[in-house]
């Protein structure tokens, strides 16, 4: 519309022989006013060359996005290729992107839900079916470890930062940028100098192979703390004053302005908080790899494994060797923050580009 | 007129106000509840304090401790403090009764010497430091170069990002254990009928044994450091792009439209406007991503697997990274784990000085 505008307000400032060469550019006619060919070439070339660069901009994008989803592609088809037949095509150099013969026996496997003796079983590969019978693996126990420390540690990391940051943002006392300016200083610290000692600490606490070691020991993060500080202290110090003027103490301040003004960061905090539960691997690797103590001594056997601890260990063990269970195994535990990914995309995407660093 | 300092405590009322002198009060104020601000501080601070302080603060001068103590080693019984295990350990090793009595601690330097002369500790520096100068700027450019594109774009854009930020939100040990299969050794494996398709020969990309069993040329340093650093920038690439797109999306468009008025070519609009305008985040994310390639550890477990301290090949220690180093070390030889931190911490340093230095001259802002 604006071109259009444009046009007819130029067109009334033209000369005669001007007004005949865009005459001839709208009938699409070669302009014979020699001034106008050059610019007219270059504004058709420009054209081309723009549309030609559009072009290559959606393909060169479109090839780095399969290049992106072909491994997911992969996942999904191999979780849902039959064992028998896929050992077959590996052998032959038939393996394609697509699976050509669809089961669901893999996650059978991965869940515990294949017995000895069944039709299902029978139609395994006999190697796989040594496996089973030798010891079957199950991860239903390492969904509801992880679930459990995910929304407890959650919860107490939420606290802790509004609390930390609230005393950070609002409150007055000695050494407070001291103490800030140490606990920054701390997120250069490589993660290696803590575990090596909290390992001992923790088992010296009775805490192996507990929850408590996996909800606590890393329950207070220094990267919340900075994020949701920076949030608090942007909110105008006039409400803090207005609060105080109807004679309002600190901590109603923060539980009726602060947290509602701080929810974006918060909620950025605890989608973060339960990704990072959901992907942790090294320390509960190190210290919650077996079975509860107590419900071990109440006669339970518990394992204490969380998802990315479980699928390690079926990559390790005997079904390593079996390329489409290892990959249900991945599938599996992939497809849930997937499914919250697509549900809670926009949050999600916000969050993590207005906090930083992942873990 | 009586002057009220809000910005002091409750309990600080003007003298006049507190003797109950009869000075008019300004309206009617709710009394709050008057708690000392260094309870309010306290109340505040002592659940994340004492975690903080038990396990972040105290680690860090405990290991630090442990990797001055040679022979350093835990002592039943003598908790996790590095002194009180000294002193127990020297108390064990002097023990007659003992069957086998530890070695003597003592207070050194030598364990910094043992690891940096230690032939796994420096391949393992050469390692990490490969996959770091390699990985990190193809992730940046790369990243660089898709959002410039999907800034120009309109439709599908959404799509697009989407699609790119997927690998962000799946787990890692679980991606990792999907390019093991990607790279399977078998000729049938997705990336060796590519390599066939193009003419070339099967490669047993991180299986150390696969050669035996298949006609595949053996697994190499370099079959291996292609799969970690296909792997570290195909899951890089979200986070990245998700920065620069919002950099990308603050930049005054002015800047664009004189650029087009005076008609600049595009190379030109991208090394003297755009990259200039998005150093801020070009710099946050080379200084992350940095100190980040250096600790890395679990994408290549996971993509090796056999053991989660195998770093492949036959002796298990192809690809070993500094912090593959400091965890291989923990059980066998704690004070050269030890003193393995504290280098990947002097490390992580120097890193962060030479970008800050350069961030002076490079950054606008």
């Amino acid at each position: 519309m604006e071109t259009k505008q444009t046009t007819v307000e130029l067109e009334a400032a033209l000369s005669p022989e001007e007004k005949k060469a865009l005459h001839q550019i709208e009938k699409g006619e070669v302009i014979d006013d020699t001034r106008f060919q050059p610019t007219y070439q270059k504004a058709k070339d420009d054209k081309v060359a723009r549309t030609i660069f559009k072009v290559l901009t959606y393909v060169f994008l479109a090839f780095f996005a399969f290049i992106i989803l072909a491994p997911f592609i992969f996942m999904i088809s191999m979780s849902l290729t039959d064992p028998t037949s896929y050992n077959k095509a590996a052998t032959e150099g038939t393996v394609s992107l697509i699976t050509t013969s669809p089961s669901t026996v893999n996650f059978g496997v991965i869940l515990g839900g294949i017995n000895p003796g069944s039709a299902a079983f029978n139609a395994l590969p006999a190697e796989l079916r040594s496996t089973i019978t030798r010891g079957a693996v199950n991860f239903t126990p390492y969904f509801l470890n992880t679930i459990i420390v995910a929304v407890i540690s959650t919860a107490f990391t939420v606290v802790t930062t509004v609390m930390t940051s609230f005393a950070f943002a609002r409150l007055d006392f000695k050494g407070k940028n001291t103490l800030f300016a140490i606990l920054l200083a701390t997120m250069m610290v490589p993660g290696e100098m803590m575990i090596i000692t909290n390992y001992q600490t923790t088992i010296g606490l009775g805490w192996e192979n507990s929850f408590m070691a996996l909800i606590f020991v890393h329950g207070v993060s220094v990267f919340y703390i900075f994020q949701l500080r920076q949030t608090f202290q942007q909110i105008p110090n006039e409400l803090f004053l207005a609060s105080k003027v109807d004679g309002y103490g600190e901590f109603h301040y923060l539980w009726r302005v602060m947290i509602p003004l701080g929810m974006p960061t918060i909620v950025t905090i605890t989608i973060l908080n339960v990704m990072g539960s959901w992907n942790a691997y090294i320390w509960p690797q190190l210290i919650a790899n077996g079975d509860n103590l107590t419900l071990y001594n109440w006669g339970i056997e518990w394992t204490m494994k969380l998802v990315s601890n479980g699928l390690m260990s079926l990559f390790t063990s005997d079904y390593g060797s079996f390329d489409t269970v290892k990959i249900a195994g991945s599938m599996i535990i992939s497809a849930p923050l997937l499914v919250v990914f697509i549900f809670f995309r926009k949050y999600i995407m916000r969050g993590v580009s207005r906090s930083g660093i992942k873990g | 007129m009586i002057k009220i300092n809000y910005f002091k405590r409750d309990t600080e009322k003007p003298a006049d106000l507190q003797a109950g002198g009869n000075s008019p009060r300004p309206m009617s104020i709710k009394q709050s509840v008057s708690i000392p601000i260094w309870v309010k501080v306290l109340i505040s601070l002592a659940p994340a304090m004492v975690f903080l302080i038990f396990f972040t603060f105290y680690p860090i001068i405990n290991t630090s401790i442990i990797a001055f103590i040679e022979n350093f080693g835990w002592q039943k019984n003598a908790g996790s403090f590095a002194i009180s295990n000294f002193f127990q350990q020297i108390a064990n090793a002097n023990d007659p009764l003992l069957l086998e009595p530890p070695a003597m601690p003592y207070f050194s330097l030598d364990n910094f010497g043992l690891v940096l002369t230690d032939p796994i500790f420096l391949d393992s520096l050469f390692n990490t430091a490969i996959l770091t100068v390699i990985s990190v700027p193809l992730t940046i450019i790369v990243s660089l170069m898709l959002s410039v594109a999907l800034n120009s774009i309109k439709a599908f854009r959404g799509f697009f990002q989407t699609i790119f930020f997927l690998p962000y939100v799946t787990n890692a040990i679980a991606l990792g254990m999907v390019f093991n299969v990607l790279f399977s050794p078998e000729p049938g494996g997705i990336m060796n009928q590519i390599i066939q398709l193009f003419g070339g020969s099967p490669v047993s990309w991180v299986d150390p044994a696969a050669h035996e069993l298949y006609d595949v040329i053996k697994l190499s340093k370099f079959s291996m450091g292609v799969v970690l650093i296909a792997q570290s920038v195909w899951a890089g690439l979200a986070f990245k792009i998700l920065v620069f797109m919002s950099g990308l999306a603050t930049i005054d468009k002015q800047y664009y439209d004189a650029a087009k008025i005076d008609g600049t070519g595009r190379a030109r609009i991208f090394s003297k406007i755009t990259v200039p305008l998005l150093s801020p985040q070009i710099f946050y994310i080379t200084i992350t991503s940095f100190i980040g390639a250096f600790k890395m550890y679990s994408s290549i477990i996971s993509i090796v697997g056999q053991g989660p301290l195998n770093f492949g090949g036959t002796s298990g220690t192809l690809w070993i990274t500094v912090v593959g180093y400091i965890y291989k070390n923990r059980q066998t030889d704690l004070p050269k784990a030890a003193a393995g931190a504290v280098i990947l911490l002097i490390i992580v340093l120097l890193i962060t000085l030479v970008q800050m230095q350069v961030s002076k001259k490079r950054v606008h802002y």
